[in-house]
């Protein structure tokens, strides 16, 4: 049985020591879209939570069946799978997200980070701390997502999850709902998460950070 | 969308809505090998390639398999499948008849399957239901376009390698923050041609 605290570290790996977005710098193609509003966001990140953790779990009750050398494309149908059901509920019940979000639900399937846990951690790990794992990384995730649509939602339209909370006198800047701002708003976040935590030790890190990239 | 002229769409795609810089899309890759020209050259080709490749095959298959059986939902595994074989299937041909390409992108090739702009470019296509010529267009100039971002992150970024840049923005950071000033300028552009 998985001790609380193995499920501790697991969650203070993946959110805070080796976020993916921060530390691997990955998933960032559908990271960026979505989060000109933080209601985009939010949904988006719940979406990947369910999608990486139920995915890592799959993978690792079936990681000793995989032949090795299809695995990727097992892992891809996994994903794949669990993308087109969040894509079915969310035009089910949430037309107009769906509508929103267009593209980039579908393209959680090509979320580098999803592959990376399952890559690195489900094929190595039973079903039980893969699936935190999963939730983890996801939660990880959601929270710079978050962080990311708070300031472009605050200083480009004066909203936060669509309520006004700044006067009439706030003058919009329309600039960081356009995608120069989010670009700067990443680097900004990446530069601040830098300087409090100091990378822990550039060769350790890079292995794992080449092999997934080598995936995307 | 029926009545655009490809030829719009096509210059759309390269200046006005550039994947990288408009879309986010790829930017994976785009960030990881942009170091040197040479480089970028060689994946910027292999993504045009495949792009325009699977766009052309996807739409096939979306509207002559698909839609047809009532299977739209499906789109996703499809495309992806899709990808993953036609890059394996021009991995083998361009390995097995020209050598020497298949060493200047074949190293590229596995590292496309899960670019996200070649599924992007396909779930884009479907959405704001193309025609054919128009979905054609559309994969080449994103190809194109994804090429000329890449060819100029790699160009600055051979620049600034000596440069003084804060250590905390070393890296992918100051890589993020000339995204952004290039995608600004591109907004430049949007006033050539009016879609999306």
């Amino acid at each position: 049985m998985i001790k609380l605290k193995e499920v501790n570290n697991i969650f203070t790996m993946a959110i805070f020591k080796d976020n993916p977005i921060f530390r691997q710098i990955l998933g960032i193609c559908s990271a960026l879209a979505v989060t000109n509003l933080m209601l985009n966001s939010l949904v988006m990140g719940i979406g990947l939570v369910f999608v990486t953790s139920f995915s890592s779990l799959t993978v690792s009750i079936i990681r000793s069946y995989i032949p090795k050398h299809i695995r990727m494309m097992v892992q891809t149908l996994i994903i794949s799978g669990y993308v087109i059901i969040v894509d079915i509920i969310l035009k089910a019940y949430y037309p107009t997200m769906s509508e929103a979000l267009g593209p980039y639900v579908g393209l959680i399937i090509t979320n580098c980070i999803i592959m990376g846990r399952c890559e690195s951690f489900a094929q190595n790990n039973s079903p039980l701390p893969s699936f935190l794992d999963g939730i983890a990384t996801g939660v990880g995730y959601t929270i710079v997502l978050l962080t990311i649509a708070f300031f472009r939602e605050l200083l480009g339209f004066g909203t936060l999850f669509g309520f006004q909370v700044v006067g009439s006198w706030w003058p919009n800047w329309i600039f960081m709902i356009m995608p120069p701002g989010a670009f700067f708003m990443l680097a900004i976040l990446i530069w601040v998460s830098n300087s409090l935590v100091p990378k822990p030790d550039e060769d350790k890190l890079s292995p794992a950070a080449a092999k997934v990239g080598g995936v995307n | 969308m029926a009545d655009i002229n490809p030829f719009v769409i096509l210059i759309a795609s390269i200046f006005t809505s550039n994947m990288i810089l408009s879309n986010f899309l790829g930017m994976c890759s785009f960030i990881a090998v942009s170091k040197e020209i040479k480089t970028s050259l060689g994946l910027g080709q292999a993504v045009t390639f495949v792009l325009t490749g699977t766009t052309i095959i996807n739409y096939l298959v979306y509207h002559y398999v698909l839609i047809p059986f009532n299977l739209e939902y499906l789109r996703f595994i499809v495309f992806i499948i899709t990808i993953a074989a036609f890059v394996q299937l021009v991995e083998m041909i361009v390995e097995r008849y020209l050598p020497t390409l298949y060493y200047s992108l074949g190293i590229f090739l596995p590292l496309i399957t899960v670019n996200c702009a070649i599924l992007g470019v396909s779930l884009f296509m479907v959405i704001r239901s193309y025609s054919f010529i128009q979905a054609v267009a559309f994969g080449v100039g994103s190809g194109l376009g994804w090429l000329l971002a890449i060819l100029a992150m790699s160009g600055i970024r051979q620049k600034i390698k000596n440069s003084p840049v804060p250590k905390g923005l070393q890296g992918p950071g100051i890589t993020l923050i000339i995204t952004g000033l290039m995608a600004l300028a591109f907004i430049g552009f949007s006033g050539i041609v009016k879609i999306q």
